[in-house]
């Protein structure tokens, strides 16, 4: 099997390549018109076949590894170093991602399937599709070169064979490390796409906004693989690691976060390009940034460049990272050049308020929160170099300077939706603002008696308290803003249809997908941050417990009950049993663990977790006190968390309505019996 | 209980709540400077989130801490000590000195320079714009605008 691998790969690295040079002479031979031995039509499509050809080899090669891996084939130097016997197969199964070479061969494996389908989807536009399909190649050609030359996942162990293998990092072994790795590299690598036809528009000089409604779905799907990878790797680091928290701002994390930040921003402007002719450079440079980013975060976390507490992920492959960074970046910025006088804007900016300038400063914005988090995550770099010693920048660096960017994004989510085209009137304005001002005031007035008080940025070092208090009240202003604009439109079609609210609402969102399903996209943002705020009011107690001691935190007891030990092949776990009481009832028992693997010879936390709507019970075992030799119970109470999870499902519903096509206007108004022009048309007017 | 007694006892009360104050102080502040420090066995997080079990570092750093805020030092010398037991990695965010300044300064100053730059280009190509002849807002009007926004809709 690892010669079978090693030969698919060599295979699809051949491929690739002529993917890329057929299909690189023949648009050269069809721009310029000249001809070679074979007509460039058919050099182009022996081009796109070679290219579908290779995810068929790549996918040999990772069925070869995941073989290795169920097999127990500890000749291969990958399988021997991230498994062993015990291992459950669905961990066994997550070994192709676990370690470099099977992640860069995961890499690989995803852009060939990406590839695949706009390949075999080429008819949607040949031309346009052939440049992508070459540049995604181009990108191929550099992942296969890196797992056949620098991080083969196929090498050999020299001597003899051990019996068993070192198994995996005991961190991995939890069951969202089987998706959160798969969903995150769908995101990094999705975005190659969208970049493959901006920069082939591009080239081409496509005319019109075409390139951008065929990606527009790409750009879509990609985003939600990325948002979804990024939360699911928050709730295991919320779940697993037990330091009570889901985002630490360390540099791997920062990296899925940059890309998805300039997606967002993207994913924004892409509209005023659609709608008005604007922002073409702006678009083809933020997508092009989404992609450099993706390759930036990549050379910083593996090149170890920054210090990280994704130490599996280090190894000396940051010299080819660099190169391939310099190439992309050089051909964005030639093709840019040469073709700058094809993004002249059709229009410009007429007024302060209105929907093109939210965009700008929703963009701005983005921006920002983007190159602050590079600039904290680079700054240690630049101090070593400027200072001659590194410094590290962490957690209260970020929350100082990008939460008031966080909360000032939060603000436009409100304001954005209430403003028109071109220009809003006054009386608008004031029509649209009233009831969401109104709702945050009273919001903002309310909250104060249960605890969130503004004024700790002025008595305290923790300006949590205020941020908290601030968000409160944008999100009563973001939601009435949003629940108007249903209710608005949801009452016209109501009024002519005499259908229940909910169906008219339905209908409402059926006929633009786009609009109201980004309207759901901003709740579900809406309730994340509202979750976020919880985190100015968290509280922990740590303790030592013997039998029947208690402790208290917030409204909640904890009994310890017992102590036990449990085994099996892959590791020994020690497990508390703690009581919980409220208003001396018991609601729940808690078993939080300590297991130790027997391959790695590691120890890992299982966190207990006991979670409501208004806050999460968190409690670790966390070892036995050195002095004392009793054992060490962390609880930690958590206000909201549960409400980060929610508005991540809203989100992804919302993104997956925002992707259904739009009920005709024709036949919303065959089935309501209603004129196709009586649509309504709240604040926004025009239709995203 | 007579009033003298009542007087009496209320030295005691005030001693009482400055312990109090104090204990809830010391904790606070225990709390705020542990997440200012870094743990340094080289699991790159904040000291009191370190989640390592049996980690050689955390608690002799915890204790480190304790003990400093015990003798009553001020925040600046205690991360000062650490700084110059440990290096500058310690501190989880750079200190407010030389270079260091850099980082904090550079994020906000962006932020301003966008939000005026931005106000400003759109106010500039507002005034460039030609006047545009006022939109009929009659009902025929509007009933073409829906169907052209329709029509054209994406």
């Amino acid at each position: 099997m690892p010669a079978f691998g090693s030969f698919a790969l060599l295979v699809a690295l051949a491929l690739s390549a002529y993917n890329l040079l057929a299909g690189g002479v023949a648009l050269r031979q069809l721009a310029t018109g000249s001809r070679g031995a074979i007509a460039p039509d058919r050099l182009a499509e022996t081009a796109r076949r070679a290219g579908i050809a290779s995810f068929f080899a790549v996918s040999c090669a990772a069925f070869a590894l995941v073989w290795a891996a169920f097999t127990n084939d500890f000749r291969l130097v990958y399988i021997l170093d991230h498994s062993n016997r015990a291992l459950p197969w669905e961990y066994k199964f997550a070994a192709l991602w676990s370690g470099q070479e099977g992640s860069l061969l995961l890499w690989a494996w995803l852009l060939a399937g990406y590839g695949l389908v706009l390949r075999l989807r080429h008819k949607v536009d040949v031309k346009l599709t052939a440049y992508a399909s070459t540049i995604l190649a181009g990108i191929q050609v550099f992942f296969l070169l890196l797992v056949n030359v620098a991080a083969t996942p196929f090498s050999l162990v020299q001597g003899a064979v051990p019996p068993d293998g070192n198994g995996l990092n005991p961190l991995l072994q939890y069951p969202e490390m089987v998706i959160h790795p798969p969903m995150l590299y769908l995101g990094y690598v999705g975005f190659s796409v969208p970049f493959a036809f901006a920069l082939g528009a591009l080239m081409m000089r496509y005319p019109g906004e075409k390139w951008i409604h065929i990606t527009r779905r790409w750009t879509m799907v990609t985003w939600l693989f990325l948002t979804v990878g990024i939360f699911l790797g928050m709730h295991w680091a919320y779940n697993v690691l037990g330091w009570g928290g889901y985002w630490g701002w360390d540099p791997v994390e920062n990296a899925s976060l940059m890309p998805w930040l300039t997606g967002t921003a993207f994913l924004h402007s892409v509209m005023m390009q659609e709608k008005r002719g604007m922002m073409k450079s702006w678009n083809v440079w933020l997508i092009f940034s989404t992609f450099l980013l993706s390759i930036l975060g990549t050379l910083l976390t593996r090149s170890g460049l920054v210090s990280s507490v994704h130490a599996f992920a280090q190894s000396s492959i940051g010299t080819w990272f660099w190169v391939f960074l310099v190439i992309v970046l050089a051909v964005c910025v030639f093709t840019y050049i040469l073709n700058r006088d094809h993004l002249k804007t059709e229009h410009k900016l007429e007024s302060l308020v209105s929907r093109e300038s939210s965009f700008a400063f929703n963009n701005l914005v983005l921006l920002l929160a983007c190159f602050t988090i590079l600039w904290g995550t680079l700054f240690p770099i630049l101090s070593e170099f400027v200072q001659g010693n590194k410094v590290t920048v962490s957690a209260p660096f970020y929350n100082r300077v990008a939460v008031p960017v966080g909360v000032f994004l939060l603000f436009l989510t409100g304001i954005g939706p209430l403003l028109a085209w071109r220009s809003t009137s006054m009386r608008s304005v004031r029509k649209n603002f009233v009831f969401p001002s109104i709702a945050a005031l009273v919001v903002a007035i309310a909250v104060i008696p249960l605890g969130v008080h503004p004024w700790t940025i002025f008595t305290t070092d923790h300006e949590g308290g205020f941020y908290a208090w601030v968000t409160f009240a944008l999100a009563a202003f973001v939601l009435t803003a949003i629940f108007a604009e249903f209710f608005r439109g949801a009452r016209v079609i109501q009024k002519h249809t005499r259908q229940s609210l909910l169906g008219s609402v339905v209908q409402l969102t059926r006929r633009n997908t786009r609009r109201y399903g980004g309207y759901i996209v901003h709740l579900g943002v809406v309730l994340i941050f509202i979750g976020f705020s919880g985190q100015a009011f968290n509280r922990s107690v740590e303790e030592t417990m013997s039998y029947k001691q208690t402790m208290n935190i917030g409204p909640y007891q904890i009994e310890c009950m017992d102590y036990s030990q449990d085994t099996n092949l892959n590791y020994d776990s020690t497990y508390a049993i703690l009581n919980v009481f409220r208003d001396g009832h018991q609601v729940t028992q808690l078993d939080p663990a300590i297991r130790f693997f027997q391959a790695s010879q590691q120890p890992s936390t299982i966190v207990a977790n006991h979670s409501t709507l208004l806050w999460d019970l968190y409690v670790v075992y966390a070892g036995t006190d050195p002095q004392t030799g009793q054992p060490v119970i962390k609880a930690f109470l958590n206000p909201l968390v549960a409400w980060i999870w929610i508005g991540l499902l809203v989100t992804i519903f919302g993104t997956g309505v925002a992707l259904l096509p739009n009920l005709s206007a024709a036949l919303a108004a065959q089935r309501s019996r209603v004129p196709a022009q009586r649509e309504p048309v709240a604040a926004g007017r025009a239709g995203d | 209980m007579s009033r003298v007694s009542r007087f009496a006892l209320l030295p005691l009360l005030a001693v009482l709540c400055a312990l109090t104050l104090g204990t809830a102080d010391t904790q606070a502040r225990f709390n705020d400077l542990g997440h200012k420090l870094m743990c340094m066995c080289g699991c790159n997080q904040i000291l009191l989130e370190c989640d390592h079990i049996g980690c050689p570092d955390a608690g002799r750093e915890m204790q480190e801490l304790r003990a400093a805020i015990g003798q009553g030092q001020s925040d600046t010398a205690i991360m000062e000590a650490f700084q110059a037991e440990y290096g500058p990695t310690v501190l989880a965010a750079p200190w407010l000195s030389r270079f260091n300044i850099v980082a904090w300064v550079v994020p906000p100053a962006l932020l301003l320079l966008g939000l005026f730059g931005t106000f400003f280009l759109v106010r500039k190509w507002r005034l460039r714009a030609a006047s545009m002849p006022e939109i009929p807002d009659d009902p025929a009007s509007r009933d073409l605008r829906e169907r052209i926004r329709r029509e054209t809709q994406l």
